[in-house]
């Protein structure tokens, strides 16, 4: 791959003339931030519906122990590449991934790698809350059971109790961890699910729209969550919501209509986008 | 730094690749456990549809091997001369200008028994020593009226009445062979039981082996499957039209009281009904009459029609009655979920141009909904024609010997045939007939759910 | 005049009146051009035309209904007592004779002087209340029509006329529901007190041995104690669970797996073709598995058993409960297939977001997410399995007797009640009435599995909409 010879603005122009382009911007973007170790990347990753291409070919990657937020408007395709990094699009039937999306090295996408591990690796928290309409304790205690990392009650007990507790929630439900999940109110609900996913110990949490169906107190309280998750966690978040972005995360990737347009430290996209469209969005033009 | 010199991409084996995590390392370790499990389930999943699938095969096979040569039935073909000698009856009556329909009715069903006392199983034996000359003499006499089965002398009255200007003349006829002859025929008796266990005399069984051989009993279509009503006397010549009458009369009766009635209570329930706890009561109890067990119907109608309003027992007319009220409901809620789909902006529009609510569901919305009430309807009455039970309370399982010509009159079912005839004695014989009749009953709810589907595929919208 | 003609007649009348009301309207409109009529023309001829034949047919109905009792009860008081008390037979009989002397229905052999007499009664009374009916028809027919004739003005809403009355039709058909639970449990309680009569009911509900006896024609209240017989519910009701326990042991695992490989694994194309292929079991009349059960599926198990050391008689519970659990698999599967397809995704997103498998996704998500709803599922086929009749008349072997053995013969419910009905037994003894009895438990049974199934199921179809 070619390296630029300096960082530029690219134009609209520039980005619907060549894929190369959006490719080099993705390496500024990255040679220019990062500052720790890569996780994921996502080298000319394209996701089509039956014959509908969805994604066009996007660059990214994911740095080890930082909060990289999915921006744009609805529609332009971050929740699909979110998916993909957990191969959720496995699900359904007529998605189709193309490229290369590859985790400390590894090819996700490689037939031999096992799907359960790598979604036991890239845990994912979902737009609305989800839990299982079973107890507390049941919800966090679910993932570890299947993949048996508790073998004694007691060990189990301690997972559900770190879990709850770097989710924040211990206080509000030790007392009741036999009562259905599905009685708390919906922020507890959604640290229920972020409780539920960190007790298998990924190393990527992946969240699509974690607050959007939550009212502003307990999203606040799902942001700071997050702040401290990213001492252990490499988290992805997908957002509509700008100044959430904006609060939470360290980098921001921008998408618009299948394209990644601009990916670069928040502080930066935010203030000073590279890209016509991306600063026409954050100024609310569009979206 | 890119990630190409930081990972080698190629080389997951790399000591300087994150090692995978001691919860990964488990992870790893459940995984071959796991998709044993995986493919074990869904194994049983497919399984249990093949079974499934299976079962409906054997099924099928199984009445389809059994029925369909049932369709087939051993007959012989005989030259019978219409014998002056042995016919004598007088001129056929006809009416006369001054004569009244009751008068000219009574002539001629004294006319009718008159032809009824004639001898016919003489002309049958003469034209039966044609092909076997020693058909005649006295000593096989029993052996000689074991051929053609009894029914079929009725076969040769029909055609003097039909028209007494054949005496005299010599018609080439098929006959019915003896129930017995045509299992015979067909390899369905131990051919090496000895004597005592057999059904036909040895002699019988010489003739019937010779005249198959010349061709002169050979397997024709059974028109008397279809054609002749129930049997007991002449078991060869048993068939179907009795049972397909009741059933014809019950599906009308069914056709112009429940689904005009469910469609009404429908549109009601869906369009008009205040929601209270009346209406919910309603609803309710509509959910629960579709499932009760069909036989408490029947006790419905044996103690409602038959015991309070004194209606014939084993009438088609009780028996549509039962069944109306059995399929009831399911036109009901066929109705209401059609017209619960058909969208409220139909009827807006209509109220908005000023058409009372009963002109908007009239002109409006009943249109639309006619496809879906059409399909309800006749799963319903498909549902009422394979319905035997019910009919069982109130004496429709009588043997009926006439093919009915009214809903008053005493008939019978053709699922209730079904019943009467795999409890008959002759089993060989019956078992394929009743398989046969099954087949005719199968084909025609068949019919009838592929006319709904249809009806579906062609007017389906959706909204 | 025949009904039908008369029928005829109300419908030509009702054309008429609606061409008159019609006309009128349209003059009536004309003469009052400054005012504006309610209704449209056909509006006014449709209200004519009903207000003709409503109350005509009314009285149709009511002298068809009548005439008959009252024209035979007139005939009766007529006849010679000393004629009756010589022939020692049933009125009833005497009656049928007179009436078809009266129809020309057929020769009745040798006929009285007196019958004759009877019967030519009968005729003239018969011809007397046919034209009795028609005018009494006429007149109101036309009394209707002018009445309604006459009261056509602009401001006369015939719309609503007719609007009322369609309604009141649809309320009427919509009661017919109603009426026949009603009617099913009126008939049904009327029977079994009758029945209580004879038998105490802690006898019925009780009793372990099942042995009605014959009872002979004209019963006498006194012989009735010594020879009645017993009528213990318990072996029946053992039967008839026991059958449907084995239905449902075939049904449950084989239509939950149906379902769940329907509903997660199959290919779209394969579940298009298989489902409604599967479904073709629950049309299939229940006769037809009386049938396959009787000389397909006995003769093998008995076969079967003979091969493995079991004596399994050919009828008998197991028969009959393998073949009705085929019969109801497309109950549980088409019922569990749309419950489970129910389940949100957002459920099984969250169990492979976590790594699960899809099975382990089914087993401990899905399924205990859907096991309301597949509960309601399995009490509607558990008690279309006990209301099952011909499947067991044919298969089960016809024993009332107290067993859990599914290799031996067992009588049901649902078998006794035909058996009871069906024999020579007379209307109104113990034998006949036990019938009801058992209808009116087999009715409670199924009510409340009905009812308790709706309820779980509606529950569970509201928590996910």
């Amino acid at each position: 791959m070619n390296n630029p010879a300096k960082p530029r603005i690219l134009t609209e122009q520039d980005v619907t003339l060549h894929g190369v382009t959006k490719a080099d911007l993705a390496m500024t973007a990255i040679e220019t931030n990062s500052s720790g170790k890569v996780k994921m990347t996502a080298r000319d990753v394209k996701v089509f519906y039956g014959d509908n291409e969805a994604i066009h070919g996007v660059n990214l990657d994911v740095i080890e122990n930082e909060v990289i937020a999915f921006i744009g408007p609805s529609g332009c395709g971050k929740s699909t590449f979110l998916r993909c990094l957990n191969r959720m699009n496995d699900t359904i039937d007529i998605c189709r991934v193309t490229g290369s999306i590859k985790m400390d090295g590894r090819d996700i996408y490689d037939p031999t790698l096992d799907v359960v591990q790598l979604r036991a690796q890239v845990g994912m928290v979902f737009q609305k809350p989800n839990p299982f309409p079973k107890s507390i304790y049941e919800n966090i205690a679910y993932g570890p059971r299947l993949h048996g990392l508790a073998s004694r009650k007691s060990e189990l007990d301690d997972v559900v109790e770190s879990s709850l507790r770097r989710a924040g929630l211990w206080n509000e439900v030790k007392d009741r961890l036999d009562q259905p999940g599905t009685g708390l109110s919906g922020g507890q609900q959604q640290r229920l699910c972020i409780a539920r996913s960190i007790a298998v110990s990924p190393d990527v949490i992946l969240m699509d729209e974690p607050c959007s169906a939550l009212d502003p107190i307990a999203t606040s309280i799902i942001e700071e969550l997050i702040d401290e998750l990213k001492q252990n966690f490499t988290i992805v978040i997908v957002t509509h919501n700008m100044q959430q972005a904006a609060r939470v995360s360290d980098r921001t990737a921008f998408f618009h209509l299948g394209d990644l347009i601009e990916i670069g430290a928040t502080n930066e996209v935010f203030t000073n986008p590279k890209n016509k469209r991306t600063e026409d969005y954050i100024t609310g033009r569009y979206g | 730094m890119t990630e190409m010199n930081m990972t080698p991409a190629n080389d997951p084996a790399a000591e300087n690749l994150a090692p995978l995590s001691k919860t990964q390392q488990t992870v790893a370790r459940s995984l071959n456990r796991r998709h044993r499990q995986e493919k074990l389930f869904k194994g049983v999943g497919l399984g249990a549809v093949v079974i499934s699938l299976t079962l409906v095969a054997i099924l099928f096979i199984n009445i389809f091997a059994k029925g369909l040569p049932a369709f087939w039935q051993s007959a012989i073909t005989l030259e019978i001369y219409f014998d002056p000698e042995i016919i004598q009856i007088s001129e056929k009556p006809v009416q006369q200008p001054d004569e009244t329909e009751n008068a000219f009715r009574q002539r001629f069903i004294e006319w009718q028994s008159e032809v009824g006392m004639v001898n016919f199983n003489r002309l049958i034996l003469e034209g039966l020593s044609n092909v076997i000359p020693e058909a005649s003499e006295r000593k096989y006499r029993r052996d000689s009226a074991r051929i053609v089965t009894s029914g079929e002398r009725y076969a040769l009255r029909d055609m003097v009445i039909e028209n007494p200007e054949i005496i005299g003349q010599t018609k080439t006829v098929h006959l019915l062979t003896d129930a017995n002859i045509d299992v015979w025929l067909k390899g369905n008796i131990d051919r090496s039981l000895p004597d005592a266990q057999q059904q036909l005399s040895p002699k019988v069984r010489e003739w019937v082996t010779m005249l198959s051989e010349q061709g002169i009993i050979e397997n024709r279509f059974s028109f008397a499957l279809f054609m002749n009503p129930d049997s007991r006397s002449s078991l060869a010549s048993a068939g179907l039209a009795g049972a397909f009458m009741g059933s014809l009369y019950m599906m009308l009766v069914v056709i112009f009281l429940a689904v005009p009635m469910g469609v009404a209570a429908a549109i009601y329930l869906e369009e008009f009904a205040p929601k209270n706890k009346l209406t919910d009561l309603v609803e309710v109890n509509i959910n629960n009459l579709a499932a009760v067990p069909s036989i408490v119907f029947g006790l419905l109608g044996a103690a409602v029609f038959i015991g309070w309003f004194k209606l014939p027992m084993s009438a088609p007319i009780v028996g549509g009655l039962v069944l109306s009220l059995m399929t009831l409901p399911t036109v009901i809620i066929a109705t209401r979920s059609t017209l619960k789909a058909i969208p409220p902006s139909i009827r807006q529009a209509a109220l908005g141009l000023g058409a009372s609510k009963m002109q908007a569901i009239f002109h409006h919305v009943l249109p639309l909904a006619v496809p879906g009430i059409l399909t309800g309807a006749i799963l319903g009455v498909a549902q009422a024609l394979g319905e035997a039970a019910p009919l069982l309370l109130i004496g429709m399982k009588s043997f009926v010997a006439q093919v009915p010509t009214g809903p008053f009159e005493q008939s019978t079912a053709l699922p209730v045939q079904i019943f009467l005839w795999q409890g008959n004695e002759l089993r060989n014989f019956f078992e394929a007939r009743t398989s046969a009749a099954i087949i005719v009953l199968l084909a025609l709810m068949l019919s009838l759910n592929a006319l709904a589907i249809w009806l579906r595929k062609k007017y389906e919208k959706r909204w | 005049m025949s009904n039908f003609s008369l029928i005829v007649l109300l419908l030509a009348l009702m054309a008429i009146g609606y061409q008159l009301g019609m006309v009128r309207s349209r003059r009536v409109a004309t003469v009052n051009p400054q005012q504006k009529m309610h209704s449209r023309p056909h509006h006014y001829g449709m209200m004519v035309g009903l207000w003709a034949v409503i109350p005509a047919f009314f009285i149709l109905v009511l002298w068809t209904l009548l005439a008959p009792g009252v024209i035979s009860s007139m005939v009766a008081a007529q006849l010679p007592a000393e004629a009756l008390a010589a022939e020692g037979m049933n009125a009833d009989v005497i009656m049928r004779r007179i009436s078809n002397l009266a129809a020309n229905f057929g020769v009745v052999a040798e006929a009285e002087q007196w019958e004759l007499a009877a019967a030519a009664y009968m005729q003239q009374l018969k011809s007397s209340s046919a034209l009795l009916l028609t005018g009494l028809m006429a007149a109101i027919a036309a009394a209707g029509l002018f009445f309604s004739y006459n009261r056509i003005q602009p401001e006369l809403r015939a719309r609503h006329q007719i609007e009322r009355t369609v309604k009141t039709v649809l309320i009427i058909c919509s009661t017919v529901a109603i009426l026949t639970t009603i009617g099913i449990v009126l008939s049904m309680v009327g029977e079994t007190i009758k029945f209580f009569s004879f038998i105490p009911p802690a006898d019925f509900f009780f009793g372990t041995t099942w042995n009605p006896r014959f009872s002979t024609t004209g019963v006498s209240e006194g012989s009735l104690t010594g020879s009645q017989g017993s009528f213990g519910l318990l072996p029946l009701l053992s039967g008839t669970m026991l059958v449907a326990a084995i239905a449902l042991l075939v049904a449950i695992p084989l239509g939950l797996m149906v379902a769940i490989y329907l509903a997660e694994y199959a290919p779209a194309n394969f579940r298009a073709t298989a489902k409604p292929i599967i479904e073709v079991l629950a049309g299939i009349p229940t006769i037809v598995y009386g049938f396959f059960a009787l000389v397909t599926v006995g003769p093998f198990l008995a076969d079967f058993g003979a091969s493995i050391g079991l004596t399994i008689r050919a009828t008998s519970a197991l028969t009959a409960g393998v073949v009705m659990g085929i019969m109801i698999i497309p109950f549980i599967s088409s019922l569990s297939d749309d419950i489970i397809t129910q389940v949100p995704k957002a459920l099984r997103d969250a169990s492979l977001g976590l790594g699960a498998t899809k099975s382990e996704t089914v087993r401990k998500v899905v399924l205990p997410a859907a096991l309301p709803g597949i509960v309601g599922a399995v009490l509607l086929a558990a008690s279309r399995a006990i209301g099952e009749t011909m499947i067991v008349v044919l298969a089960a072997g016809n024993s009332p007797t107290l067993t859990a053995n599914p290799f031996e013969a067992v009588s049901t419910v649902t078998v006794t009640i035909v058996n009871q009905l069906t024999g020579d037994n007379d209307f109104a003894s113990p034998q006949s009435l036990v019938a009801f009895a058992l209808g009116l438990t087999l009715f409670v049974i199924t009510l409340l599995l009905n009812v308790v199934a709706l309820v779980i199921v509606r529950k569970y179809r509201e928590q996910y909409e």
